[in-house]
């Protein structure tokens, strides 16, 4: 059987997981790949987990990512990153938002929020590369752009080209808000360089 | 407002199962559909109601869902109905007759079992429904086979005057996938044939159509064996056969690419003399099929040999991580161990109340008081069990929060005379199943406090309208209920109905306390709506003042996930006693202003924030509905 790329998308409900996995399906689908998409929604709206698996290559058959088997971990928030790192394969890497979203358990005392979820990561021995997307987005004018950030950073890792993943992000905003093209653009680039270890300072102008 | 659309044409589309089972339902030439909103099933009629040619519509319940559906096949129209799996136990009066009548226009019934849990109160079986009632069931196992199945479903309904089940799981449901679909077909209505021999179910009609009934089963069995919707891939690997339906066949696929597999489409009635002929060719058979053990049990009584539940679990989803280290076991090889690295230990996030929820306030007095029982109900509002509240005591099924407080009432002994027991339900469940309790409870002089949580939406599933929005499926307006009238006329003396303003602390607390001392059914109604619906208006956000802030504590206790506790201290009070304290910030960017963590903070630590902070109030952090 030809190879499957299997990426896990994760974070907590409301931050767009569902949306960000849907547009790299789209930019697979429109490259000719069988695609299958599935997550665990419900009640996962209400601030809970959200995961959303993606597979794509010549024929899927299950849609389901095996614990061991995701190629790509992008991970929303930083604990829930974490929290899934046993589904990536030893030799696959996560992209990680280093922002977090601290749930009402933890702000009653009941639970800590870890540390550094990043640095026990790569104590794991994982490939992790992290960046604070939330604050890159709200610098870029608006929260909600941390979804394009996001994908953005995962363009380059991707077994096609990054263009065929920006073009889905842009059509995807362009015809619901065609004001917004230009800055999920701007945030798509920003979201690659930032992974690729260019300070935030070199993407503004 | 979701207007009517154009269809998109036929094409290779990427659609969940949900979405394949609608352009199905409407290619087949539908002119009714109906349901009530219920996880994972609801998107199926949100997205028929976008096309036209077609009757849709929410239903109060699962139940009235399918006679509307059975009328329309009286009719000799082509029906649909959609439920999750326990709306089909809600609907099931009506399904054990509609077999005995059997059915004119195509009549397909979609029905999705939760298996994992991600959104119900049990994980159970629906394709036993199939034998109960002696109608055929088909398992889809993606989004192709979703879109085929229920045109296939249809055409057989016809064929053989029953109603179909389509049975659906969340991994069918929620999946998407590639799907290449057609163009609607126009089924004109045959027209109704007044025949009381076969539509008027009393006895002495209705048992001379029993025979009919098995009949039409036995000629079920007999396209079992022959259908193309059941067939087998072969496998050069013949240590073990795999039989298996619906998604599980997907994961059995995956893990056992060499092996021979017996896909069941039509699983009811099995096709067991094709099972015993697979069988023979294999060493081994394994039944893998999600919860129940049922075609494993069929195939046992018919002869032939298997496994089944003895090496796979009975509960929650039989993925291929799943059934890889069960079938080496049965073959007797060792497990190796996992490469990857082992699951970590993260602090648990489980679903909360929205920020501003008008559900916080009802939550925070309840939790403030002291010898109630609170009988819960199925939506949102369930949440109330959970931190920081912890109000809530039972939960389990629609409606049942009010004949169990009922009975709560009349079976308490000495240990409980003193409490008080509250209800709490909210607008759609209480017209869904919860007015014949409240009714039970007026008759049977029941002493309970009802919380009617009236939110003016299904909050839970995506806040779809219910008679109580005077909205209807499209969004236009229809005949609205007034709950304080339909309470009166269910019994509720007038005085003993109040409608107020849950982000009004004082005078629910006030309320609910005169209304619990008053020994006879009452009803408090609350009158803000979903924070999620479109018609949600946000008010000018919060921030805490941080050097007038004590760290009380007080606001945390209003549950909502705005609220950030930013350090914690102890301080030794005069009294001697130790005391814990949180420092807290409001996210002031996800605070909409509802006021309600102000009413507990004393020092009055919580003011409007600057209002060029709080550009987005709908950003982000969470809850943004799409
Ligand atoms: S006012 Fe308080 S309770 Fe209401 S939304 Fe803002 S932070 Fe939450
Ligand atoms: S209620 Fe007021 S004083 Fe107490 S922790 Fe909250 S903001 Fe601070």
């Amino acid at each position: 059987m030809s190879k499957i790329t299997n990426i896990l998308v994760c974070g907590v409900g409301g931050q767009g997981v569902m949306t960000a996995t849907e547009i790299l399906a789209e930019a697979a689908i429109s490259l000719g790949f069988d695609v299958k998409k599935t997550e665990v929604a419900g009640m996962s709206q209400r601030g809970g987990v959200v995961t959303s698996h993606l597979r794509f290559g010549d024929v899927v058959l299950s849609p389901q990512i095996a614990p061991g088997e995701a190629d790509l971990l992008i991970g929303f928030e930083s604990a829930e990153a974490l929290r899934w790192s046993h589904m990536l394969r030893p030799d696959g890497v996560a992209l990680v938002n280093s922002g977090r979203i601290v749930p009402p358990v933890v702000n009653l005392g009941l639970f800590d929020y870890p540390e550094d979820p990043v640095a026990q990561m790569r104590a794991l021995g994982l490939t992790v590369h992290a960046f604070d997307a939330s604050s890159l987005a709200i610098q870029l004018g608006n929260i909600r752009l941390g979804n394009t950030v996001m994908l953005g950073a995962c363009a380059d890792r991707l077994p096609f080209p990054a263009e065929a993943l920006r073009d889905a992000v842009l059509a995807r905003f362009g015809t619901r808000k065609p004001q917004l093209v230009d800055a999920n653009r701007g945030a798509f680039e920003a979201g690659r360089r930032a992974v690729a270890g260019e300070a935030l300072a070199a993407t503004e102008s | 407002m979701p207007a009517t659309q154009t269809v998109p044409a036929a094409a290779r589309m990427f659609l969940s199962g949900n979405d394949a089972v609608a352009r199905a339902v409407w290619e087949a030439g539908t002119r009714v559909a109906a349901a009530y909103p219920g996880t994972p099933s609801t998107e199926i009629l949100e997205i028929l109601s976008r096309y036209s040619g077609l009757h849709t519509e929410w239903s109060v319940n699962e139940k009235v869902s399918m006679e509307v559906a059975l009328g329309a096949s009286m009719v000799g129209a082509r029906a649909f109905c959609a439920m999750k799996h326990v709306g089909l136990n809600v609907a099931s009066d009506a399904l054990m007759t509609m077999t005995v009548t059997g059915t004119e226009g195509g009549l397909v019934i979609a029905v999705a079992d939760d298996v994992g849990m991600s959104s119900s109160q049990n994980e159970q079986d629906s394709r036993y429904w199939g034998r109960f009632a002696h109608v055929p069931v088909l398992e889809p196992a993606d989004s192709q086979e979703a879109y085929s199945m229920t045109l296939a479903a249809f055409e057989l309904s016809e064929r053989l005057k029953s109603p179909v089940i389509l049975r659906l799981t969340t991994r069918i449901c929620h999946v998407k996938g590639v799907v290449h679909t057609g163009e609607r077909i126009e089924v004109e209505p045959k027209g109704f044939v007044k025949d009381p021999r076969h539509w008027v179910m009393v006895p002495g009609n209705a048992k001379p159509r029993l025979p009919s009934m098995f009949e039409r089963e036995s000629a079920a069995r007999a396209e079992a064996e022959v259908t193309p919707l059941n067939f087998q891939v072969d496998g050069s690997d013949r240590r073990i056969g795999f039989v298996t339906s619906g998604p599980t066949f997907m994961h059995v696929r995956e893990a056992f690419p060499d092996a021979p597999v017996f896909k069941l489409g039509l699983s009811c009635p099995p096709p067991l003399e094709s099972l015993r002929r697979f069988a023979a060719t294999v060493d081994a058979v394994l039944v893998v099929e999600e919860t129940e053990p049922l075609l494993e049990t069929e195939m046992k009584a018919a002869g032939i040999a298997c496994h089944g539940k003895d090496v796979l679990p009975r509960i929650g989803e039989l993925a291929p991580d799943v059934l890889e280290p069960a079938v080496k076991r049965l073959r007797g090889e060792v497990v190796p161990e996992p490469e990857h690295v082992p699951p970590q230990q993260v602090f648990p996030r489980p679903p909360t109340m929205c920020v501003a929820c008008p559900h916080l306030g009802v939550y925070y007095t309840l939790s403030q008081m002291r010898n109630v029982i609170i009988s819960g109900d199925i939506g949102c509002y369930t949440l109330g069990a959970g931190h920081p509240w912890n109000a809530l005591d039972t939960c389990i099924s629609m409606g049942a929060s009010m004949g169990t407080a009922l009975g709560m009432d009349k079976g308490r002994g000495k240990v409980d005379e003193n409490k008080k027991v509250v209800a709490v339900i909210g607008d759609s469940t209480f017209m869904h199943m919860g007015m014949q309790g409240l009714l039970d409870i007026t008759w049977n002089r029941g002493n309970v406090t009802v919380l009617l949580l009236d939110n003016r939406a299904v909050g839970m599933t995506g806040g779809q309208d219910n008679p109580g929005t005077g909205r209807d499926i499209h969004g236009e307006e229809t005949a609205r209920v007034d709950f304080a009238k339909l309470c009166e006329a269910l019994g509720v003396k007038k005085e003993r109905i109040r409608v107020l303003d849950p982000y009004e602390l004082p005078v629910l607390f006030k309320a609910l306390r005169e209304e619990t001392k008053i020994e006879e059914p009452s009803v408090i109604i609350t009158n803000r709506p979903c924070v999620l619906i479109d018609h949600y208006q946000p008010a000018k956000s919060y921030t805490v003042e941080e050097d007038r802030c004590t760290g009380c504590g007080n606001c945390i206790e209003v549950g909502c996930p705005a609220i950030h506790v930013t350090r914690r201290d102890k301080v030794v009070k005069a009294s001697g006693k130790e005391v814990d304290l949180s420092f807290v910030r409001i996210e002031t960017s996800a605070c909409t202003g509802c006021g309600l963590c102000v009413q507990p903070c004393a020092p009055e630590a919580i003011v409007h924030a600057d209002p060029v902070q709080s550009v987005q109030s709908v950003q982000s952090v969470q809850f943004v509905r799409k």
